[in-house]
């Protein structure tokens, strides 16, 4: 079945039509006859959005999200890609599990589900998981990491970043020096002082950072480094990158736009970890994303159910739902000051996180061949935020009530649309979900 | 002065009928008490309390005898406090000697609805048991809400319940007299 | 007056002022009195949800309460369905259902108060969260100094208080460092280098790491209780160093000028931060009188939150 995309703006430039058909794009320019049309008005085209960070909660925490739920805000918020977290319960550390969340994935058939293996047995830190298993089981693991937890032990960090040499793995670390975070609640500094907070330091982050770096480059392997938050990280990882080494980092949506001042009054919705920072970090990730020492966004979005979070600041546990909200908050603070352009939002929010999972059908140049892994914007229409209207079953989003720029017209998966208008297309079970779609001029 | 300098205002009482006003009430509290012995004067802030001193004075003038004076402030047991935003306190002060066993002679500057009787009656049982309670007004001007009457009275005033009577004394206000503010047509 | 007392900020110099000199007139209202007890919170309810054990703050606000005729329920973590994993947003709904016009909070965690005021409809009170803030401590130690110092009439200006100790941890610290600001006392943290916040720059206070130079010159000295455990946390090496180092004893408070006065807020422990002799000196501690002052700002802040009617602003209506 061939499917017209008339008046699409590939990298938000010229007018012309695509030609999607048997799952690839396979004409651009006019058209002839065609099943099916949609017209985007003018909408940009993009390769399909990729996650590299991204918390499913299944198995385990159902109540919260499950892969179906997480599919649906994925392709809702333009993504034809995820990369699942092992911090399930169990946690994925066998190939049993990823191939299960592989399976989930497949069978919602919203986005492609890639699961990420633990680095360790339980994310405990103490002994390697079966990280070979898992890079040859059906779900073809790639990316490795204890996201959550940081695998602080040195000589284990190094046997790990060597071992996946072997089928060509990453070790994606979650920086933070447990010893340094006891009881850590938000960014330390001037508002956790007045808050009464204790305090995650950036030096927990970026010590972690330095270390890394120096053995990922003694034993020449890669090393992908999650949710950089601080200023200093952002010097650290230029300077690693300056030397050659082949070290990748990733920066969330709200750490490109929040900051700790948000702590104030106490509602855990900003509790996250690593924690909101200060305006300085906030500038510096924008500089390091705008010029590439930052390789993509990841949104590492992390639903909790209600009772996790309408508590104490102290009981809640930490994270954002992020899916739905993230090509919205990076238009917000990288394209519209002009910090990137829409070929730049295309690289570090698809082609680069592909790349860097391993992922060869996504983020692919839009051509004639390519899998039709696409996703239409429009920039121009703005939305508001509202918690009730995302597909995710939780409703942890930060930005309740913000109004935000680019809406998702569509999102396409091997040609097939999986979201359209703010709607699922598709899977039955989850067709009517529906973003939030409160729509102003 | 903001609102009241608005509305006509007639003068009631001046100065010297002030004076004269207070010696009489002292002269009165004299002859009823048999000599006051056994008196104390609570006044009622505001004006109470200048107005329990110029009595105590007086009636050492006239006799050899000298009653303790202290402040009732009755803000706690008043009972409207829900229907205004907080009041601020007053100074309550016991007189030398307390209150129990004693006749106290409540003073305020005028008697209107009798809720801040009341509620000094109400305050006067906590703080101890006193032999009677009487009560002297500079200026009752009627509009009685609760079964309550005072034993001496400057002045009777008939008003209008839209009217305001403005008492002023030196302490407070740095002259003596009273006035009625607002228009009289509904006065009875 | 202020709908919820979460923090010391809360307060406006006029309104703390306002609760200090209301303090004073109910604390003359009700000496040498037989009956101690003022009727205007008749009929009101006040709860003491006390998720950590303070014998001390409890009591003071539970006889502050019932001495202006409040109904008081004590809810506490032990033995009630608080301690069997009741989540703090569902005992706020049961005390919605309770109607009870003012809640008195101390929660083991940062904010929790906050996020209680915004779950019920009463005043919420702040009675210590978690490293936080402790505002009515802040005022009952204003009052004590104002009393000693400055006749219990008016501000604090001019004031030199040094606070020494575990500021990092201490609620009471980050309450008096607000009030005392808004009141124009000058403040001075003394305190080894681990036990200040990060941040601790940007208050309105001069910081020490010795008290020898900080404190010849002060007004008042604040000690905070130090808890023995942060030693295993390597806060500092020994009790003994500790106290060595930063303990009020005899020699230390025989610096001071003649007419200052040393506090503390309890529990103290005795031999650590302050000496027994200090502790108990007749002249300079006011250790117990804290305790008594407590209840009076306490009836202050509780005439002036639930006194009136709910919602009308201050300004007379007469």
């Amino acid at each position: 079945m061939s499917l017209l995309l008339a008046n699409v703006r590939p990298y938000g430039g010229e007018l012309t039509d695509f030609v999607v058909d048997d799952g690839v794009i396979a004409k651009i320019g006019a058209a002839g006859r065609v099943d099916e049309l949609l017209d985007a008005q003018g909408a940009v085209l993009l390769p399909g959005l990729v996650d590299l960070h991204t918390h499913l909660r299944e198995p385990g925490r159902e109540d919260a999200e499950t892969v179906a739920t997480g599919s649906a805000a994925a392709a809702l918020g333009g993504y034809t890609a995820v990369f699942a977290m092992p911090n399930t319960d169990p946690a994925a550390d066998s190939a049993g599990v990823v191939e299960q969340v592989h399976r989930l994935g497949q069978a919602s058939g919203l986005v492609d589900v890639q699961p990420i293996g633990a680095v360790t047995v339980g994310r405990a830190g103490q002994q390697l998981a079966e990280l070979g298993a898992m890079a040859d089981s059906a779900a073809r693991v790639r990316v490795f990491s204890d996201d959550g937890a940081c695998v602080s032990d040195p000589a284990l960090m190094r046997r790990a970043l060597e071992y996946v040499k072997a089928f060509g793995g990453v070790i994606a670390q979650h920086a933070e020096d447990p010893r340094l975070t006891v009881g850590a609640q938000m960014n330390e500094g001037n508002v956790s002082g007045r808050l009464g907070l204790a305090g995650w330091p950036a030096v927990a982050e970026e010590s972690i950072i330095a270390r890394d770096v120096l053995l990922a480059a003694h034993v020449g392997s890669r090393l992908h480094v999650c949710h950089v938050s601080t200023a200093g990280s952002v010097e650290l990882i230029r300077w690693a990158k300056s030397k050659g080494w082949a070290i990748t980092a990733e920066v969330t949506p709200h750490h490109l736009l929040l900051t700790d001042e948000c702590a104030d009054g106490y509602d855990p919705v900003f509790k996250v970890n690593p924690p909101l920072r200060t305006q300085t970090d906030v500038d510096a990730l924008r500089a390091g994303l705008a010029d590439g020492t930052i390789d993509c966004v990841a949104t590492d979005h992390a639903p909790h159910a209600v009772e996790d979070k309408e508590t104490e600041w102290g009981a809640a546990l930490p994270g954002m739902l992020g899916l739905q909200t993230a090509l919205s908050i990076v238009i917000e603070t990288m394209l519209v000051p002009g910090r990137l352009d829409w070929r730049g939002v295309a690289e570090r929010m698809s082609v680069a996180p592909a790349r860097i999972g391993g992922l060869a059908g996504h983020g692919r140049e839009l051509e004639v061949g390519a899998p039709a892994n696409l996703v239409l914007v429009d920039p121009d229409s703005r939305w508001t935020v509202s918690p009730a209207g995302l597909a995710s079953r939780s409703r942890n989003t930060p930005f309740a009530g913000r109004s935000l720029p680019g809406r998702v017209v569509a999102t396409l998966l091997r040609g097939r649309i999986t979201a359209r208008g703010g709607a699922v297309v598709g899977d039955a079970a989850l067709e009517g979900a529906e973003s939030d779609a409160a729509v102003s001029a | 002065m903001t609102t009241a300098a608005r509305l006509p205002a007639a003068s009631v009482l001046t100065a010297a009928d002030v004076a004269r006003t207070i010696d009489r009430i002292a002269h009165q509290i004299l002859e009823k008490t048999h000599g006051a012995h056994d008196a104390v004067l609570l006044g009622i802030p505001t004006r109470g309390v200048p107005l329990a001193h110029r009595l105590a004075d007086r009636v050492g003038s006239f006799e050899q005898v000298s009653i303790p004076v202290g402040t009732l402030d009755v803000t706690l047991y008043r009972d409207d406090l829900r229907l205004h935003a907080v009041r601020p306190l007053g100074t309550t002060v016991e007189p030398a000697g307390g209150i129990t066993g004693k006749l106290v002679i409540l003073v305020d500057d005028v008697l209107y609805s009798g809720r801040t009787i009341r509620a000094a009656l109400d305050a006067i049982k906590d703080l101890g048991r006193p032999r009677a309670v009487q009560l002297a007004v500079l200026v009752d001007r009627g509009h009685r809400e609760l079964p309550i009457r005072a034993d001496y009275v400057g002045k009777n005033l008939p008003t209008a319940p839209r009217q305001k009577v403005r008492v002023s004394l030196a302490e407070t206000d740095g002259v003596d007299g009273v006035h009625v503010l607002g228009p009289d047509e509904e006065a009875k | 007056m202020i709908k919820h007392l979460l923090s010391a900020a809360d307060l406006e110099r006029a309104a703390a002022i306002s609760i200090l000199d209301t303090a004073e007139q109910l604390d003359r209202a009700l000496a040498g009195r037989e009956v101690k007890k003022l009727p205007p919170l008749r009929g009101r309810t006040v709860v003491n949800l006390f998720y950590e054990d303070s014998t001390r703050t409890r009591t003071s606000f539970e006889l502050a309460a019932k001495r202006l005729s409040a109904d008081v329920v004590n809810f506490s973590a032990k033995g009630s369905s608080v301690s069997k994993g009741e989540s703090l947003k569902d005992t706020a709904l049961t005390l919605e259902a309770m109607d009870a016009d003012a809640v008195v909070v101390r929660h083991s965690y940062s904010g929790a108060a906050h996020r209680l005021s915004e779950w019920v409809r009463g005043s919420v009170i702040n009675a210590g969260d978690g490293t936080h803030e402790h505002p009515t401590q802040a005022l009952l130690d204003a009052f004590t100094m104002r009393r000693r110092l400055r006749d219990g009439v008016g501000d604090l200006a001019g004031l030199h208080v040094a606070i020494v100790g575990d500021v990092l941890h201490s609620r009471v610290a980050r309450s008096n460092v607000l009030l005392l600001a808004t009141l124009g006392a000058s403040v001075v943290l003394v305190a080894p280098p681990t036990l200040l916040p990060v941040g601790v720059e940007s208050w309105p206070v001069d910081v020490s790491y010795d008290p020898d130079a900080a404190l010849p010159g002060c007004d008042v000295v604040m000690m905070l209780r130090v808890q023995r455990e942060r030693m295993g946390a390597s806060f500092f090496p020994s009790a003994r160093e500790y106290s060595r180092r930063y303990g009020l004893d005899q020699t230390r408070m025989s610096r001071l000028p003649d007419h200052a006065i040393v506090m503390h807020p309890g529990p103290m422990n005795r031999g650590m931060e302050i000496a027994a002799e200090v502790a108990d000196d007749p002249k300079r501690s006011t250790i117990v009188e804290q305790v008594t002052n407590g209840v009076s700002v306490r009836m202050a802040v509780l005439y002036l939150m639930l006194g009136g009617a709910a919602g009308v602003d201050s300004g007379e209506s007469e």
